[in-house]
């Protein structure tokens, strides 16, 4: 793989840019692997990098059924924080958000990280109780987050109102080294990382059965025929209870829309990622001007990629409350993706009933934040079989125990 | 937009009047099962890529409960039927037979 650097855009630009090389092979499947890992998505791709860089192992397939970074990895707002309540939340986030401060680095892509900081905003009494609970809570972590006053608020965002009728903003919980990145980056820069070890990235090919022997995992049947494999990562997000399907159990998972929108490019006026959880919506403003919108996800189990259209309508509703200058602006795209629901908003990185079967998923509305440190404790554990302190609390079986990861109510709204 | 008929009232009700409540026909734990029974029936889900029977409430409107058989992929709604089923009646797996011949049924 040729390094990308600042000499090799200008040795490019001297020859009309016509030494690129293709980013990631895209061989044929070999007919056995390692380790194989379905899905294509930035925690699958994570996985199978730090299953080479932490781990040696580099016999590795990943399987993507449509294209890399076409599932949610590439449907997302792009929200980087860590500022959650619970101890293991925080360990794994934290851990996320500081390998997306080196991601370029480690990967030799631009992944435009950028650090412009974070706030969610309180608009209730209980919202301002529960995020300086949550800033307590992450003093003790070691996660640097603040509980702001409005003026405060105010400086880092002009263009909001903070005397609402319903909702005045009461103050915030500020994390100044969250953020946003370029969702693509991410995928393409870890995809030929992985393939410059050696990895074999394959597109278009679907996972259709799993073929398992005296409770071990034998090989995974796909568009592009049989391979086997001792060791099987399901890392498909919305889709992962139908492959737990393939595999004869079932998951603690729900399957439901999330949409997002993006409006016109319009010049530089938010130079933060500001998050309103009471009234459900959040914004961004990309490198382009567009900004960029979220909220809140349907209610009912849903593969269509689509999402209902009042949820938008009370997004937007929100948001031009909160910002009353965006109330003119034109929509450009709206788009959704299927997330997947745990009961206690917290992922699993888990073992399965089938031996040689490693789950990745639940990460739900909230999981492009996690990708590096999701990628790195999954590979951990595919690598071991065991789980390491970082994916040990994030079991299935802490349903069946009772030892929820309970962020339900810091993740009060999608992102 | 979703559109169901609550066979308590009969108002073809939008999505914005129902609440969802999840997969309907789990087999109840109760006191004296396992602790996987209890598992099962708090949390493991079908989530199916296809037919989906679920519960719903008529939240804004009648107020009452009734399962609906739907397609998680076309959303197509194939029936609602009565929240005191124990099981698919045979009326609602034709109707979806008839429309999703290659319908292998529940788990
Ligand atoms: C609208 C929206 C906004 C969001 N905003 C944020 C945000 O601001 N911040 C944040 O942190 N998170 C956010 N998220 C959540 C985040 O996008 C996801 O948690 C994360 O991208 C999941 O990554 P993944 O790699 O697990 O899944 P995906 O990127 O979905 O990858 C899974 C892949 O598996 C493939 N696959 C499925 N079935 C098969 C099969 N049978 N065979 C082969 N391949 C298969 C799919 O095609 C897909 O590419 C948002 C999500 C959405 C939808
Ligand atoms: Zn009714």
């Amino acid at each position: 793989m040729r390094r990308y650097s600042a000499f090799a855009i200008a040795r490019e630009g001297l020859r009309y840019h016509q030494g690129w090389e293709r980013a990631w092979a895209s061989p044929e499947p070999k007919k056995r692997y390692d380790a194989i890992v379905v899905g294509a998505g930035g925690h699958g791709l994570a996985t199978a990098f730090y299953l080479g860089k932490n781990h040696g192992i580099t016999n590795v397939a990943v399987i993507e059924k449509g294209w890399l970074g076409g599932g949610n990895t590439g449907r997302n707002t792009t929200i980087i924080r860590s500022n959650y309540l619970q101890d293991p939340s925080a360990a794994i986030y934290e851990k996320s958000r500081s390998l997306y401060e080196t991601m370029s680095q480690d990967v030799n892509m631009n992944v435009m990280f950028s650090p412009r900081g974070v706030i969610m905003l309180a608009q209730t009494h209980h919202e301002v109780r529960g995020y300086q609970r949550t800033a307590h809570a992450n003093a003790l972590q070691g996660v640097e987050t603040t509980f702001i006053g409005p003026q405060k608020v105010k400086e880092l965002v002009p263009i909001i109102n903070l005397e609402g009728p319903r909702y005045p903003v009461l103050g915030g919980l500020w994390q100044p080294r969250g953020g946003t990145a370029r969702h693509d980056a991410v995928a393409w820069g870890y995809a030929r990382a992985c393939s410059a070890m050696g990895m074999d990235i394959i597109q278009n090919c679907a996972v259709t059965g799993i073929e398992t022997e005296g409770g071990q995992v034998k090989a995974v049947n796909t568009t592009k025929g049989r391979i086997e494999t001792g060791k099987l990562a399901l890392v498909v997000a919305g889709h992962s209870s139908d492959l737990a399907q393939m595999a004869g159990f079932r998951l603690p998972i729900e399957s439901v829309a999330l949409q997002a929108l993006v409006s016109e490019p319009i010049k530089p006026c938010m130079d933060v990622v500001v998050m309103a959880n009471t009234v459900h919506g959040y914004m961004s403003q990309s490198d382009k001007g567009e900004m960029v919108i979220g909220g809140g996800t349907d209610h009912y189990n849903n593969y269509t990629q689509r999402g209902s259209f009042h949820h938008i309508e009370e997004t937007v509703r929100a948001l031009v409350e909160t910002f009353p200058m965006i109330s003119r602006l034109k929509m450009l795209r709206q788009w959704g993706g299927i997330v997947d629901m745990t009961g206690d908003r917290s992922p699993l990185i888990s073992k399965t009933p089938v031996g040689g079967i490693f789950v990745n998923c639940g990460w739900g509305t909230g999981g492009f934040k996690a990708i590096p440190g999701s990628g790195w404790a999954m590979a951990e554990l595919v690598a071991k079989g065991e789980p390491g302190p970082l994916a040990a609390d994030f079991g299935i079986e802490r349903f069946r125990e009772g030892r929820f990861i309970d962020e339900s109510v810091a993740a009060g709204v999608a992102h | 937009m979703l559109i169901l008929t609550c066979p308590c009232c009969g108002i073809a009700a939008d999505e914005t009047e129902l609440e969802n409540g999840g997969e309907a026909h789990l087999k109840r734990a109760t006191v004296g099962s396992s602790d996987e029974a209890f598992e099962a029936y708090l949390f493991d889900r079908a989530n199916p890529k296809g037919v989906h029977f679920e519960r719903w409430r008529h939240a804004y409107g009648c107020g009452k409960w009734f399962l609906a058989a739907r397609d998680t992929v076309t959303l197509e709604v194939y029936a609602t039927y009565s929240g005191q089923t124990p099981e698919p009646p045979a009326d609602v797996v034709k109707a979806i037979k008839a429309k999703r011949p290659d319908w292998e049924g529940t788990a």
